[in-house]
């Protein structure tokens, strides 16, 4: 039995504490936003967090995040009410395939919680363990740019999706 | 007794005056800055080849700046030295340096105005470069693209912020020389030694150092430390599990890995990444030159060797459990963590160089001090920018400073066979927490990505 705070709520389950917390949150806690890329930490699909730090969930066992904050790409907000990173995403459409999008999020987000005013290059180099495979790498960090001025309270609408950087 | 006292007086000033002549360095006159066109190709080409040897991109370069533009801080136990400008900038740089004074600090280690450099600068390697080779430098140097750019000022104590007190340390410890080959060697091993000995500058890292920051005599290349990585002995002493051959020291040093060895990685990355410039020829010297230096392994070691083989032609994936992995022990604990975080990568079917080395092989588990497992369980080898490398990813959100001393003290002794280290734990913390600092790099090494070298830069 292994006892995991997901999202704000606590959950006891009954899993080997060895199973990686991405089989945990995938199979028994139904929360799919995680996904299963390479499972050797290379590409960064099942990034999620952990008290405020990205970690990759594939290599991460359930015994060593009892009784730690985890937060997953649900945590973020809802499909009603999406979140600042959620609706950055959106807005500038940065997803193709979308596999690799929520390991962006949380790690995005891990960032901008540590450091709300990250400088673009900044964003560039914390997302670089990351892979999208659909090659839509200029569109996420412009989403992540634009969750930035979303959480800084800067208003929407002020940058057309294309043109915040001047490249496709 | 009067006549004593002024004895005394005389001799002190005498001693002083001494000093002073000795200390002092005269300006050599600024030039012109040459133009490109002034410097054989040929010869600058040789010169880009000799500054990989040297390194100098490394220290001379601020990652994500301009190369050779310098300002790069180098931590020392003194305090924090900023690397110098060698681009040809007329103002910053040294492109009113001379030959002259570009060859007197590779030899002496004094500055065109005449100051003394530091030996965070290695001159006291750098002596042993010919001045052919110097001029190749230079040529190559003179010719990079000039950048304007003034480096933060030394953090440094009174006194050692006096440039005289380095004129002290010379006279102590630097011996201004030239290269003498050995008559009783190939002519191979003499270009080895060569390069090991002087450009190359192996010693200022693997070779310890003494209270006041000069390689130790009678330990050469014993081992050493950079960066905050220990960089490891390339003597009798070495850790090695299977003894270097030339043969393996040739490929890693060539290609940045060998299967018996692993990665290289901390600050031998970018070693191993500029090596890429020199022939195989250059690096066969090397090879041999340190092959000879650490001599045919003990018949206890290289039968050691034997069993590592055969255990890993036979056993190949199976989790060794040492004796005292009694359940609820250290050992046990870490046991777990290795198995459900670790063994995915190194206990696979992946061949290295991406896939991760058996332990059984690693020198850094089978060292005497846990600092580099501890470096690479905390913050991984990151990945190269724009193109394949090996990476793995880091461990310090996932692991507390008591769970990396357990994972550590599993894998001492399940792979080592050897106690676990005492200061795992207390080590950890320090590096954790940026008391100890350590450079954290990709494993291609700064020459290529320089935008890309690591978080704890």
């Amino acid at each position: 039995m292994v006892k995991l705070n997901v999202n704000g709520t606590s959950h006891d389950v009954d899993v080997d504490p060895a199973t990686p917390l991405l089989y945990v949150l995938r199979n028994d806690l139904k929360l799919n936003g995680a996904k299963f890329g390479c499972g050797l930490g290379q590409c960064g699909a099942c990034t999620v967090m952990v008290d405020g730090k990205a970690v990759f969930s594939c290599l991460t066992p359930a015994m060593l995040v009892e009784g730690r904050e985890i937060k997953t790409v649900e945590g973020l907000g809802t499909i009603d009410d999406p979140g600042p990173m959620q609706k950055a995403f959106i807005e500038q459409q940065a997803a193709q395939c979308g596999y690799c999008i929520a390991g962006m999020m949380m790690r995005a987000q891990a960032l901008l919680e540590a450091k709300p005013d990250a400088a673009d290059a900044d964003i560039r180099q914390a997302l670089e363990p990351n892979l999208c495979r659909c090659g839509t790498h200029m569109r996420i960090l412009r989403a992540v740019a634009r969750a930035r001025d979303l959480m800084q309270g800067k208003s929407a609408g002020n940058m057309a999706p294309a043109a915040a950087t001047g490249r496709g | 007794m009067k006549r004593f006292w002024i004895g005394v007086l005389i001799l002190v000033a005498v001693c002083l005056a001494g000093f002073a002549a000795y200390a002092w360095k005269p300006a050599i006159d600024p030039i012109e800055p040459p133009q490109r066109a002034s410097f054989d190709r040929a010869l600058i080409e040789k010169g880009a080849v000799l500054a990989s040897v040297g390194n100098c991109t490394a220290c001379h370069t601020k990652p994500g700046g301009k190369s050779f533009a310098g300002g790069l801080a180098v931590p020392t136990p003194f305090g924090t030295i900023y690397s110098t400008n060698i681009t040809p900038g007329p103002k910053t740089g040294i492109g009113r340096w001379s030959e002259a004074a570009f060859s007197r600090a590779m030899r002496e280690g004094v500055e065109r105005d005449g100051d003394h450099l530091y030996p965070a600068f290695p001159f006291d390697h750098f002596t042993l470069v010919s001045d052919d080779d110097n001029k190749a430098l230079y040529a190559y140097l003179m010719t990079r693209r000039p950048v304007e750019s003034r480096r933060p000022a030394n953090d440094l104590p009174f006194p050692l912020n006096l440039r005289l007190v380095l004129a002290g340390w010379k006279l102590l410890f630097f011996d201004k020389g030239a290269y003498h080959e050995d008559a009783a060697q190939s002519a191979e091993w003499n270009r080895g030694a060569y390069l090991v000995e002087g450009l190359g500058h192996c010693g200022a890292c693997h070779t310890p150092r003494n209270a006041l920051g000069a390689e130790r005599k009678g330990v050469h290349l014993k081992g050493g430390e950079a960066e905050g990585w220990d960089a490891f002995a390339l003597d009798a002493s070495s850790s090695a599990p299977i003894p270097w051959t030339h043969d393996s020291l040739f490929a890693y040093l060539r290609q940045g890995w060998h299967a018996d060895h692993g990665v290289a990685n901390g600050p031998m990355a970018e070693v191993t990444g500029n090596l890429g410039r020199l022939p195989d020829s250059d690096i066969r010297a090397i090879a041999t030159y340190l092959i000879s230096r650490m001599g045919e392994p003990t018949p206890e070691r290289a039968a050691a060797a034997e069993d590592i083989r055969k255990k890993l032609s036979i056993d190949q994936g199976g989790t060794p459990i040492p004796a005292s992995a009694a359940t609820g022990s250290p050992t046990s604990r870490g046991g777990a963590i290795y198995q459900a975080a670790c063994a995915t990568c190194h206990d696979g079917s992946r061949p290295q160089p991406f896939g991760g080395i058996d332990f059984h092989l690693s020198s850094t588990i089978a060292a005497r001090d846990p600092q580099n497992a501890i470096n690479v369980v905390l913050f991984g080898l990151p990945a190269a920018s724009g193109r394949e490398s090996p990476i793995m990813p880091g461990f310090a959100v996932t692991l507390t400073d008591d769970q990396v001393a357990d994972l550590l003290g599993y894998l001492r002794e399940a792979f080592a066979r050897k106690p676990a280290w005492a200061d795992a734990k207390a080590k950890t913390a320090d590096t954790r927490s940026g008391k100890y600092r350590v450079s954290v790099r990709p494993s291609d090494g700064i020459e290529r990505s320089p935008d890309n070298v690591g978080a704890k830069d």
